[in-house]
C-alpha cells in the first residue's frame, strides 16, 4: 500500500520507510516558529529546562506580529521577552519591527519554509505552508518549547481527506471561496485530526497566493494540516527564495484516504461565511444588503500582493462608502513596498481607506480596528467566532478580498460584479 | 487521579476565543487569565466557578487558535477536569502538555445536566453522575500521558524523568 504526501513527509522525518495512519512517531523538525503571544509562554517553559542553548539557532523563527507595533505596556513586555531571548540564544531568524510581517506571509516570502519540510509553529495558521508541499501544523507553546530544546516532536500520523476540484473557476471566485465552500460542506470539525489534501485541475492552475489562502484555513475545518503537492507554480515561487536544498514528495496512486470529496467549481459564486462560525458559508447573492460598519482586507489568509491587487482593481477611481471604516493590512514590508510601487496604496488612500503596517491586529481583536457592541464587519480574515474582532456582541462576516472591496464601496455586502 | 465537582455545561464548537478572548492575551499569568475564563461563552462563569468544578461540553471543544492560554485559563480557574464529546486537536495536545486533565465521552456528556455532581477517574476513564447508577466509560489515556497530566505538564514530567 502506498502513502499520502503527508505520510511520506512524516515518515522521512522519522527516519522510517513507511508509516500508517494512527501510528505514533517521533520526528526531526526543519523549523520551529513562535510569535509575541505564544513564544513568551514557550520561553518560560524552555527556561525551566535549564539549557544553555537551543537545538539549532538557524531553525527557530520568532516573529512579533500579533500585538505589534506594541499596542500597550503588557504587549511591550511580552515582545521584550521574545527579543531578549532571541539575543541571548543567538536566534538567527528574529524579525524586528521594520523587517517583520505577518508570520505566515513572511516565512514563505523569506524562503524559510520549503517543500518537503516538517514545520511546527505555535500558531494555528502554521498550516499555511502546506501550499508549498510542506507538512506544517500548529501546536501550543509547550510543544514549541520542547521543539526549541530538542528539534523534535511526536506526531500521530493523520488520516487524509483528498479534495478534488474540477471545472472552470468563474470570474471573482478564488482560493478563499473554494476553502469557505469546503468548510461549509464538511463543517468546522469535518477534518478534525486529519490531513486535507487539495488536488485537481483547479488547484493545478491556482496561483500561489490563492493556494496559501486555502492551506491557511485547513485549521478552520479542524485539520492537522492542509497540503498541495509542489508543481511548476509553487517551485517558481520557491526557487527565487530558497537558500537550502529541499525534497519533493508526491502521494502514491494507491495511497489510502479516509475519504474523497469532489467539487465542480464551474457554478460556484463568491462565498461569504456568516457569524459565528466559518462553516456558515453561503453564496454572496444570499448575503446582499447586509449593512456594515467596517471592512478589513489583510491577515495571514488574504494579505498578499494578489489580494491587494484584486482589491485595488475594484477600488481604483472609486470612494469607499462614507460610513464604512476600511482598513487594509499588507502582510509584509515587501508586500507593502510592492503594493506602493504598483500604485495600490495610492488607490486605497484616494478611495478613503487606511493602510496599516503589517500586523495581525484586528483579525484576533487585538488592535487596529476593534468593533463596538452591535457593530458588524466584513473581513478577509479566517475566523468569525463570537467576539473575535472586539465586543462579544459584534459580528464578523468572512469573504474574499474582491467581495470585501466591493462591499466597502457600497457600504453593504455586495458581489464584485456590481462595481 | 480522581475528580469530583459540579458540572458547568457548554454546547458544541466552543472556540478558544470564547475560552479566553484575545484581548487578554497580553499576559500569560494564570490568575489573570482565569478572571476572564469562558467569559464570551458565559460572562458569569469566572464568578461562579469553584475549585474542583468540571467543564462538560459537546463536540470539538477548544477549536480555533493554538493559544495555550486557553487550557491555562481553565486550569487557573480551578477546573479539575474537562469532559467533552470530542476535542479540537491543538487544545487536546495543549491540555495534556500543561497538565489539565481531559476525558472524551459523548454518552456522559449527553447524560450530564448543568449543576450535576460528577465523579471522574482519569486512570480508568470511568465517569459517574451522583444519584445515578449508570457508569460512563471514556477511553483511558496511556500511562505516560496520565503521568504527564499527573505531574502538571510535559516540562515537569520531562524534568522529573531526567533528574
Amino acid at each position: 500500500m502506498g502513502m499520502t504526501i503527508s505520510q511520506k513527509i512524516l515518515a522521512y522525518h522519522a527516519g522510517l520507510d513507511f508509516v500508517e495512519a494512527g501510528e505514533l512517531i517521533n520526528c526531526k523538525l526543519d523549523i520551529v516558529l513562535g510569535n509575541d503571544v505564544t513564544a513568551p509562554v514557550a520561553i518560560s517553559e524552555f527556561n525551566k529546562l535549564g539549557l544553555s542553548e537551543v537545538f539549532d539557532q538557524e531553525k527557530i523563527v520568532l516573529v512579533p506580529d500579533h500585538f505589534t507595533p506594541n499596542k500597550d505596556i503588557k504587549s511591550a513586555e511580552q515582545c521584550k521577552i521574545v527579543r531578549d531571548f532571541a539575543k541571548a540564544y543567538k536566534i538567527k531568524h528574529y524579525f524586528e519591527i521594520g523587517q517583520m510581517g505577518i508570520e505566515h506571509c513572511l516565512l514563505p516570502e523569506q524562503g524559510l519554509v520549503l517543500p518537503g519540510d516538517l514545520i511546527i509553529g505555535a500558531d494555528s495558521h502554521t498550516c499555511t505552508y502546506g501550499a508549498l508541499g510542506a507538512f506544517a501544523t500548529g501546536v501550543g507553546s509547550t510543544d514549541m518549547a520542547a521543539g526549541m530544546a530538542t528539534g523534535e516532536a511526536w506526531f500521530k500520523v493523520p488520516e487524509s481527506i483528498k479534495f478534488i476540484y474540477y471545472g472552470k473557476l468563474p470570474p471573482w471566485v478564488g482560493g478563499k471561496d473554494l476553502i469557505l465552500h469546503t468548510i461549509g460542506d464538511i463543517g468546522v470539525d469535518g477534518a478534525r485530526y486529519m490531513s486535507m489534501e487539495f488536488t485537481g485541475e483547479v488547484i493545478k492552475n491556482l496561483s500561489i497566493d490563492n493556494r496559501f489562502t486555502m492551506a491557511n484555513m485547513a485549521i478552520e475545518a479542524g485539520g492537522k494540516n492542509g497540503i498541495i503537492e509542489a508543481d511548476e507554480i509553487s517551485l517558481d515561487y520557491v526557487n527565487k527564495r530558497a537558500r537550502r536544498d529541499y525534497k519533493l514528495f508526491q502521494s502514491d496512486a494507491d495511497a489510502s484516504y479516509y475519504e474523497l470529496r469532489e467539487y465542480d467549481v464551474s457554478k460556484l459564486e463568491p462565498v461569504v461565511a456568516f457569524p459565528h462560525l466559518p462553516e456558515n458559508a453561503r453564496p454572496v447573492s444570499e448575503a446582499v444588503d447586509i449593512s456594515l460598519d467596517q471592512v478589513v482586507i489583510g491577515s495571514c489568509t488574504n494579505g498578499r500582493i494578489e489580494d491587494l491587487a484584486v482589491a485595488a482593481s475594484l477600488m481604483k477611481g472609486k470612494r469607499v462608502h462614507p460610513e464604512i471604516r476600511t482598513i487594509i493590512l499588507p502582510g509584509t514590508q515587501q508586500i507593502y513596498l510592492e503594493a506602493m510601487q504598483k500604485g495600490y496604496i495610492q488607490t486605497f488612500i484616494e478611495a478613503g481607506a487606511v493602510v496599516s503596517t503589517p500586523t495581525c491586529g484586528p483579525c484576533l481583536g487585538g488592535h487596529m480596528g476593534i468593533l463596538a457592541k452591535g457593530e458588524r464587519a466584513l473581513a478577509t480574515t479566517n475566523r468569525n467566532f463570537v467576539g473575535r474582532m472586539g465586543h462579544p456582541q459584534s459580528e464578523v462576516y468572512l469573504s474574499s478580498p474582491a467581495v470585501a472591496a466591493a462591499s466597502a464601496i457600497k457600504g453593504k455586502i455586495t458581489p464584485p460584479w456590481e462595481i | 487521579m480522581k475528580f469530583s465537582g459540579k458540572a458547568h455545561k457548554f454546547g458544541a464548537d466552543v472556540d478558544t476565543d470564547a475560552i479566553i478572548p484575545a484581548r487578554y492575551l497580553n499576559t500569560f499569568d494564570p490568575a489573570e487569565l482565569a478572571r476572564h475564563c469562558m467569559e464570551d461563552a458565559d460572562a458569569e462563569f469566572p464568578n461562579k466557578v469553584k475549585a474542583g468544578d468540571i467543564i462538560v461540553a459537546d463536540k470539538n471543544f477548544g477549536c480555533g487558535s493554538s493559544r495555550e492560554h486557553a487550557p491555562i485559563a481553565i486550569k487557573g480557574a480551578g477546573v479539575s477536569c474537562v469532559i467533552a464529546s470530542s476535542f479540537a486537536r491543538i487544545f487536546y495536545r495543549n491540555s495534556i502538555n500543561i497538565g489539565l486533565p481531559i476525558l472524551e465521552c459523548e454518552e456522559a456528556v449527553d447524560a450530564i445536566k448543568e449543576g450535576d455532581q460528577i465523579e471522574a477517574d482519569l486512570e480508568t476513564g470511568k465517569i459517574r453522575i451522583q444519584g445515578n447508577e449508570q457508569e460512563y466509560q471514556a477511553i483511558p489515556f496511556p500511562e505516560f500521558m496520565q503521568g504527564i497530566m499527573a505531574k502538571g505538564g510535559l516540562i515537569n514530567y520531562v524534568k522529573n524523568k531526567t533528574t
